[in-house]
């Protein structure tokens, strides 16, 4: 069967559409305290969510699922999603200890979500931007066609309607079930990047918790401004691949956000609930630029 | 390129056999004075025939056995065979010269261009030099300053592509690794001169990709393209470094996987049994694709060439769209 009498096949199965209907929150709602990874208090959902998913006692910023970051982080209500009706294929039929398709409806159940991207306008203090949101939920955050695809969209968006790109990344990387064409996304992603620079479209990306491998390799780390997330861990190469390759134990501060910085790989380390204000910031100081 | 002086790989070892008593039997003729010609030469249609059908049947995983084979042609040795007057250049001017990404200027036919590649060496001490062919960022930077040269000046670049990867290594993280391949995917997509990528043996994840976002790629009829080492994605999806042969099956990963999915533009043709046993005409077919690619590119304009590039990376990716 040629590529494209597949894709014509899966097209005309139609997908149960509450599913493919977008809902307010990934995240696990049904329990009322939760645990800090860090220091181990526990803590009310409640009170959490008032603190950003931060917690009041150590500081540790929990991972949040990109429908709680465009909360946190947009205008209320200025948010129009896009392209919310792309679905992953299983151009490959990938089969490891699972399918592929097993494994795109079981993070489907689990999160809600298409994909691991959510793209769309919306506002920040008043200033019109372009915004492609990861979710590490759906399988590991992983980069294939729908999110290439996405991600690209979004940022030719942006460049047509002359307004700032921002990039919120959480990625374990490439998604292997789909091989090679995982690995074009990257391609894809930052050609479509060169783009908007050389039409001086302002990009900002904010890495969070964790971002590596095919997504730090491409559109995360091309921003104008590159911003991470306290506490993120952010990198090439996996922690356990490094210790394997190189034999010996890597610092407990290696790859997190803060190390970047001291390497000169990142503009700025932010927290939380300081993300927004500078955002913001940034937005208006180029603002007055760009409109000249 | 004398075969006999390769070790068969496991599954080669019958065609050794067959050749040795082919061998034997030409000894004993002429030892004996007795005619063995019709023997001989039936054993020689018949060792043909089996090769052909063995070559043509190879899994995936034996696949990547040649296009590991330690003799296989590296980056300099087809420097050597399809190009005149190479001159490298050295170093990413930042303070380093990385050995696992080489280039410089050369003629390919009368034709002026820019090479840029992998190194992969044949002996531990040359593995050592160039690290296995796993570049550093500063490789990739340095790659980045030969892509500008090459486009100020309009010479056409060829990147010719065997890594197992870019290196995973505490300093590499430092220096951004993830930055340094990102920034040449972006701005080869800015460049005003053609750019054609050939994978040789190993095409493995951003590390390769970091040298092809190019007009035409092409591979090598036995080499490789894929995401992430055959090893690499065992250890993660099957959580065993024993399934490689599995994952290599998975990951679609030989020349005839990514021409059907679109990601190749052509396949090189190696001689039987692969590209070892015959160096000059693996890097004849190689230089033919260059200079005819080179050709095709040619007349295009800057502009063309990058819109070209664009829309060849655009299109790719499979989803569904209600
Ligand atoms: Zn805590």
């Amino acid at each position: 069967m040629s590529l494209k009498d597949w894709f014509e096949k899966r097209k005309k199965k139609q997908l149960d559409p509450a599913l493919v209907e977008s809902k307010i929150s990934g995240d696990d709602l049904s329990k009322l305290w939760e645990k800090c990874y860090n220091c181990n208090a526990q803590l009310p959902k409640k009170d959490l969510e008032k603190s950003m998913y931060v917690c009041p006692k150590c500081d540790y910023h929990f991972r949040i699922g990109a429908r709680t970051r465009i909360a946190q982080l947009l205008d209320p209500n200025s948010f129009n999603e896009t392209d919310i009706n792309i679905l992953p294929g299983d151009p490959l039929e990938f089969m490891d200890t699972k399918c592929y398709l097993s494994r795109q409806k079981e993070a489907r159940a689990k999160t809600h979500l298409n994909d691991a991207v959510i793209t769309g306008t919306g506002k920040i203090e008043g200033w019109e931007v372009a915004v492609a949101v990861m979710d590490f939920a759906y399988m590991g955050g992983s980069m294939g066609s729908v999110v290439g695809e996405k991600v690209t969209r979004i940022i030719e968006e942006g460049i047509k309607r002359k307004i700032p790109i921002i990039a919120i990344t959480s990625s374990g990387g490439a998604r292997m079930q789909e091989s090679c064409l995982s690995l074009m996304q990257m391609a894809k992603t930052s050609c479509a990047v060169a783009r908007a620079n050389e039409e001086r479209i302002l990009y900002i990306t904010l890495l969070t918790e964790p971002t590596f491998g095919g997504v730090t390799a491409s559109f995360g780390t091309l921003g104008d401004v590159i911003i991470a997330e306290q506490g993120a861990r952010i990198g090439f190469a996996g922690r356990r691949v490094i210790e394997q390759t190189i034999r010996q134990k890597l610092p407990a501060d290696f790859q997190t956000a803060e190390y970047l910085l001291k390497y000169g790989q990142v503009d700025m380390v932010c927290k939380r609930e300081e993300l927004r204000k500078t955002l913001e910031k940034i937005l208006r100081i180029h603002a007055s630029v760009l409109k000249a | 390129m004398n075969k006999l002086n390769n070790k068969p790989l496991d599954f080669e070892k019958s065609v050794y056999q067959i050749e040795e008593k082919i061998q034997e039997l030409k000894n004993l003729g002429a030892e004996s004075g007795f005619d063995l010609e019709d023997q001989i030469k039936t054993l020689i249609i018949q060792a043909e025939e089996f090769k052909k059908q063995l070559y043509s049947s190879l899994t995936p995983s034996q696949r990547l056995l040649i296009a590991r084979h330690p003799q296989r042609p590296s980056f300099l040795n087809y420097v050597e065979m399809i190009a005149t007057d190479w001159t490298e250049l050295h170093g990413d001017r930042a303070g380093t010269d990385d050995r696992a990404i080489i280039g410089g200027i050369a003629q390919i036919e009368g034709q002026s261009v820019m090479l840029i590649g992998t190194q992969k060496g044949k002996t531990t001490k040359e593995n050592i030099e160039y690290n296995f062919g796993m570049p550093q960022p500063e490789g990739y930077r340095k790659a980045l300053r030969l892509f500008y040269h090459a486009d100020r000046f309009r010479l056409p670049i060829i990147t010719l592509i065997d890594t197992p990867g870019a290196y995973p290594g505490i300093k590499a993280e430092e220096t951004g690794q993830g930055t340094a391949i990102a920034v040449n995917l972006r701005e080869m997509a800015k460049l005003e001169t053609p750019l054609i990528s050939i994978i040789l043996g190993e095409g493995c994840s951003g590390g390769a990709l970091g040298l092809a976002v190019a007009n035409r790629v092409y591979m090598l009829e036995h080499s490789l393209y894929t995401v992430i080492s055959p090893e690499g994605c065992a250890s993660i999806l099957w959580r065993s470094a024993d399934m490689a042969n599995t994952a290599a099956e998975a990951l679609k990963i030989t020349s005839e996987d990514l021409f059907r999915l679109n990601i190749i533009d052509g396949i090189i043709k190696e001689p039987l049994g692969g590209a070892h046993y015959n160096w000059e005409i693996t890097a004849n077919n190689l230089k033919e694709q260059v200079l005819s690619a080179i050709k095709e590119l040619s007349g295009m304009s800057g502009q063309t060439l990058k819109k070209d590039r664009y829309e060849k990376f655009r299109k790719m990716g499979v989803f569904l769209e209600n």
